[in-house]
C-alpha cells in the first residue's frame, strides 16, 4: 500500500498493461516525450520505445480512426483525447464505428480499445476544457463508458478497460488527478469491472454520484451525519454496465435517493438513474428522486464555475427537499376499501 | 533541402499532367502510354475482361431487383467496371480492402458470394459476409470514415512485420471530408503500406466536381500531404490495372502511401431512389457511353487476338449463370432472427439488454400463440 495520486495510479496501469500484453499502444497528441498534458503518460516512450507510446498528428477523427484500424488488425489501442470538448471531432469515429462494428459485423470483428478522455470541470479551466461529455458515449450503445473516483479505480478500472473485449470510453476527473490515497497495485482490491462501489454505509437517504462528484457527495455525507442525518454514497465506477442491482438494492434499505452530477441536467445521464430508480423502486420510495446536477447552461469560465458545480451545500439542500418531516400519504391505499 | 533536390522530391509526388492511359475510348492503343508504367500480362486482361462483365451483370440485376422491391436500395457502379475490377485485382488475397456502399461490383470480384454482398442492401443485417476471412471491411456508408480505418489497418500490417497493403476506396465528394485528409496526413507521417483509390464518377449525389473542388484534379490532394500520386484514365482498365498495380507494389516496398484518381463516371443515379435528369442532361450521359470501359476492353483484347467469340459467349453465359442464381437466392424470403438484435451489441450482453432481449422473446412467444388474432381482429 502506498500513498498515490489518480495521475499516478494511471500511468502504471498504462505501464503494466504495456509490459503485460504487446498489443496494447498508447498514442495521441503529446503523449509522446512530453507524457501528455496532465502527464499520464509519463515516461512511457523512454520506458517502452516509440513503438509502443508515440505522438500522431493533430487529429481527434484521424486518431480514433486510426486506432479503429488499428484494433481491427489485432492490436489494443489505448489513444488520449486531450480534453473532453476536443473529443469532439472524433464523434463520428466514435459513435459510427467503435461502437457498431461488432454489431454491424455479428460479432466478427470486435474493437477492444480504450479511449481516455480527461473531463469535467473544477480546475480553473477555460472554455472547451471542462465540459462533463458523459451523457454523449452513455446514450451510444456498443460503448462502455467508465469513470474513476479514486486513485485504486483508476488502477483497476484502466487495467480492466484495457483487458475488456469491448471499446471502453474512459473519462478521467482532472479534478482528482491529484488527490492522493492509499492504493494497492499488487492485490485486487478493487470491485470487478461493471459494479458500483457503496462509500459510505447510511440508513437515510441513498446518493448517487460518479466520477468527480463522488468526493463531494462523500464530503456532504459526513456533514449530514454530523445532523444526524446517515446518507449511503453509491459510486457508480462504470455508468455502461449500469449496476441497476446496487442502487435499486440500497435504494430499498434507505427509501429515499439523490442523484449528483456535475453535467448539465436536462437529458443527463441523472436523469436517466432517477428513471430507473422510480421505475424498480416506486413502492420503497418516501419521496421522489431528486437531481443535484449542474445548471444547463454552458461550461461557465473559471471565475464563476463554483456557482455551477454540485456544491456540499447544494446536495445538503436537496437532503433537505427528501420530505424527512413528511408523513407518507397513505390515501390512495384506502381506495376502494372503504365507502 | 537543396533546390535541385526538393524539385525532385516535388515533381516525384506529383501526379502525370494527364490521365494515365494506355487504351483510346475506341480501344486501339495510345501512341505513348506515360512512362513508368508496365502494361498487365494479357492472362490478366482477360481475367479482368470476364470480372467486368460477370460485374456489370451483377450491377444491373441489383438494380432489377431493388426495382421489384427485393433491395431497400441500391448505388450502382455501372460505368465504374474498370476501376471496381483493377482494385480488386491489383491487390493480393491477404491484401485489406476498405470499400464503400459503391463497390459491390468489386467485392463480388473478390469472391464473395453475392447474397452475402447484398445482405446489407436487402436489409437482412449491417454487413453480410465476414471481414477477416475475406479481409474486405464492412462496405462503409459515412463518407471517408473507412480511410482512416485503411491506414489504420496498414499500420497494423507494416508493424506485424508482413509486406501487407490496405487500399481504401473512396468516390469524389469523400475527397471533401475532414477524414480523408486526416488518414492522408497519418499515412504519410507513418508511412502507412496503404494505396488510397478515388473513384472520381463526377457527381456526389447531384453535387458535379466543380462544386466539390477547385483542385486542378483530385490527385493533387496528395502533394499537400507529402504522398505520391497520380491520374489515370477510369474506364481504361489497362491503365487502371498498371497504375494501381504500382501504387500497390510501391506501398508493399514500404516507400509510403499512394494516392491514386481515376477520372469515371456514374452512369446511373445516385441510387434507385435519385432523379439524375435533375441535375445532368442526356448529352452527357450518353458522350460518357462512348467510354464505356468493358467494350473498351474487349475490342483491345479481339484486335489483339486475346479474346475470341467463344470466350466472350463464354464469359457471357457465366455473368448469366450468377444473374440467375442471384434471382433465385433473392427470392426466397429471408426470415431475420429478431432475438439476434441483441448479441453482438457486447461481447456479453449488458444485464439491461438481457432484460430487454427477455421482453421481446416474451412478446415473439405470445404472437407465435395467438398467430391469428391480428387478423381476425382487423
Amino acid at each position: 500500500m502506498a500513498k498515490v495520486t489518480m495521475a499516478q495510479a494511471l500511468n502504471t496501469a498504462l505501464r503494466d498493461a504495456l509490459r503485460e500484453d504487446e498489443r496494447v499502444l498508447v498514442f495521441g497528441e503529446d503523449v509522446g516525450p512530453l507524457g501528455g498534458v496532465f502527464r499520464i503518460t509519463d515516461g512511457l516512450t523512454r520506458d517502452f520505445g516509440e513503438q509502443r507510446c508515440f505522438d500522431t498528428p493533430l487529429a481527434e477523427a484521424g486518431i480514433v480512426g486510426l486506432a479503429v484500424g488499428m484494433a481491427m488488425g489485432g492490436f489494443r489501442p489505448v489513444v488520449e483525447m486531450q480534453f473532453d470538448a476536443f473529443a469532439y471531432p472524433a464523434f463520428e469515429q466514435i459513435a459510427s464505428h467503435v461502437a457498431k462494428l461488432r454489431n454491424r459485423t455479428r460479432g466478427r470483428l470486435a474493437l477492444p480499445m480504450v479511449i481516455r478522455i480527461p473531463y469535467a470541470g473544477g480546475i480553473g479551466g477555460v472554455e472547451h476544457h471542462c465540459d462533463s461529455s458523459e451523457a454523449y458515449y452513455a446514450h451510444t450503445p456498443g460503448l462502455k463508458v467508465v469513470t474513476p473516483a479514486t486513485a485504486d479505480d483508476a488502477y483497476w478500472l484502466l487495467r480492466d478497460a484495457i483487458a475488456d473485449p469491448d471499446p471502453v470510453v474512459f473519462l478521467e476527473p482532472k479534478k482528482l488527478y491529484w488527490s492522493k490515497e492509499d492504493v494497492n497495485l499488487e492485490r485486487r482490491g478493487a470491485l470487478p469491472f461493471g459494479q458500483a462501489a457503496i462509500r459510505r454505509k447510511g440508513r437515510d437517504a441513498t446518493v448517487v454520484a460518479y466520477g468527480p462528484s463522488v468526493p463531494v457527495a462523500l464530503a456532504a455525507a459526513e456533514a449530514a451525519a454530523a445532523d444526524g442525518i446517515e446518507l449511503e454514497v453509491v459510486d457508480l465506477r462504470t455508468l455502461v454496465p449500469f449496476d441497476d442491482e446496487t442502487v435499486t438494492a440500497s435504494v430499498h434499505r434507505t427509501g429515499r435517493c439523490l442523484v449528483v452530477q456535475e453535467a448539465q441536467g436536462f437529458a443527463g445521464v441523472g436523469a436517466e438513474i432517477a428513471a430507473r430508480v422510480q421505475e424498480r423502486c416506486f413502492h420503497s420510495l418516501a419521496a421522489p428522486v431528486l437531481r443535484v446536477a449542474g445548471f444547463d447552461i454552458p461550461y461557465p469560465p473559471p471565475k464563476l464555475e463554483h456557482a455551477h458545480l454540485p456544491s456540499v451545500d447544494r446536495i445538503l439542500d436537496a437532503v433537505d427537499r427528501l420530505q424527512f418531516s413528511d408523513a407518507p400519504d397513505t390515501r390512495h391505499l384506502l381506495k376502494g376499501t372503504a365507502a | 533541402m537543396p533546390v535541385k533536390n526538393l524539385r525532385q522530391t516535388v515533381q516525384g509526388l506529383l501526379p502525370s499532367l494527364t490521365p494515365v492511359r494506355f487504351v483510346a475510348e475506341d480501344g486501339t492503343p495510345v501512341a505513348k502510354p506515360a512512362p513508368g508504367y508496365t502494361e498487365p500480362a494479357p492472362e490478366a486482361l482477360r481475367e479482368a475482361y470476364r470480372r467486368m462483365v460477370v460485374g456489370r451483370r451483377f450491377d444491373t440485376q441489383a438494380t432489377a431487383l431493388t426495382k421489384q422491391g427485393r433491395l431497400a436500395v441500391y448505388p450502382s457502379s455501372r460505368g465504374q467496371e474498370a476501376c471496381q475490377i483493377g482494385a480488386v485485382l491489383a491487390l493480393r488475397p491477404d491484401d485489406w480492402l476498405f470499400p464503400t456502399y459503391r463497390d459491390s461490383v468489386a467485392l463480388v470480384a473478390r469472391g464473395i458470394d453475392p447474397l452475402e454482398v447484398l445482405t446489407l442492401l436487402r436489409g437482412d443485417w449491417h454487413c453480410g459476409y465476414d471481414p477477416v476471412a475475406t479481409r474486405v471491411a464492412p462496405q462503409c456508408t459515412p463518407l471517408a470514415t473507412q480511410v482512416l480505418h485503411a491506414t489504420g489497418m496498414a499500420e497494423s500490417l507494416r508493424r506485424t512485420g508482413g509486406d501487407g497493403v490496405a487500399m481504401a476506396l473512396v468516390g469524389d465528394g469523400a475527397t471533401s471530408e475532414g477524414d480523408f485528409h486526416e488518414a492522408l496526413n497519418f499515412a504519410a507521417v507513418f508511412r502507412a503500406p496503404v494505396v488510397f483509390f478515388v473513384q472520381n464518377n463526377k457527381y456526389a449525389i447531384s453535387v458535379p466536381l466543380a462544386r466539390q473542388s477547385a483542385a486542378p484534379a483530385l490527385a493533387y490532394k496528395g502533394i499537400g500531404h507529402g504522398m505520391r500520386s497520380e491520374q489515370v484514365d477510369g474506364n481504361d482498365l489497362v491503365a487502371v490495372l498498371a497504375v494501381l498495380t504500382a501504387a500497390v507494389e510501391h506501398a508493399r516496398a514500404g516507400h509510403g502511401p499512394v494516392l491514386v484518381e481515376a477520372h469515371t463516371y456514374r452512369m446511373d443515379a445516385h441510387t434507385n431512389a435519385d432523379d439524375a435528369t435533375r441535375y445532368r442532361d442526356a448529352a452527357e450521359v450518353e458522350r460518357w457511353s462512348a467510354a464505356d470501359p468493358v467494350s473498351r476492353l474487349e475490342t483491345y483484347l479481339r484486335a489483339r487476338g486475346a479474346l475470341t467469340d467463344e470466350d466472350v459467349a463464354a464469359v457471357r453465359e457465366e455473368a448469366e449463370a450468377l444473374a440467375t442464381e442471384l434471382r433465385g437466392g433473392m427470392n426466397e424470403e429471408s426470415v431475420p432472427d429478431l432475438l439476434a438484435l441483441f448479441d453482438h451489441v457486447y461481447a456479453e450482453p449488458t444485464p439491461q439488454l438481457r432484460e430487454q432481449r427477455a421482453l421481446l422473446a416474451a412478446e415473439l412467444a405470445e404472437d407465435a400463440a395467438s398467430p391469428a388474432l391480428d387478423t381476425e381482429e382487423n
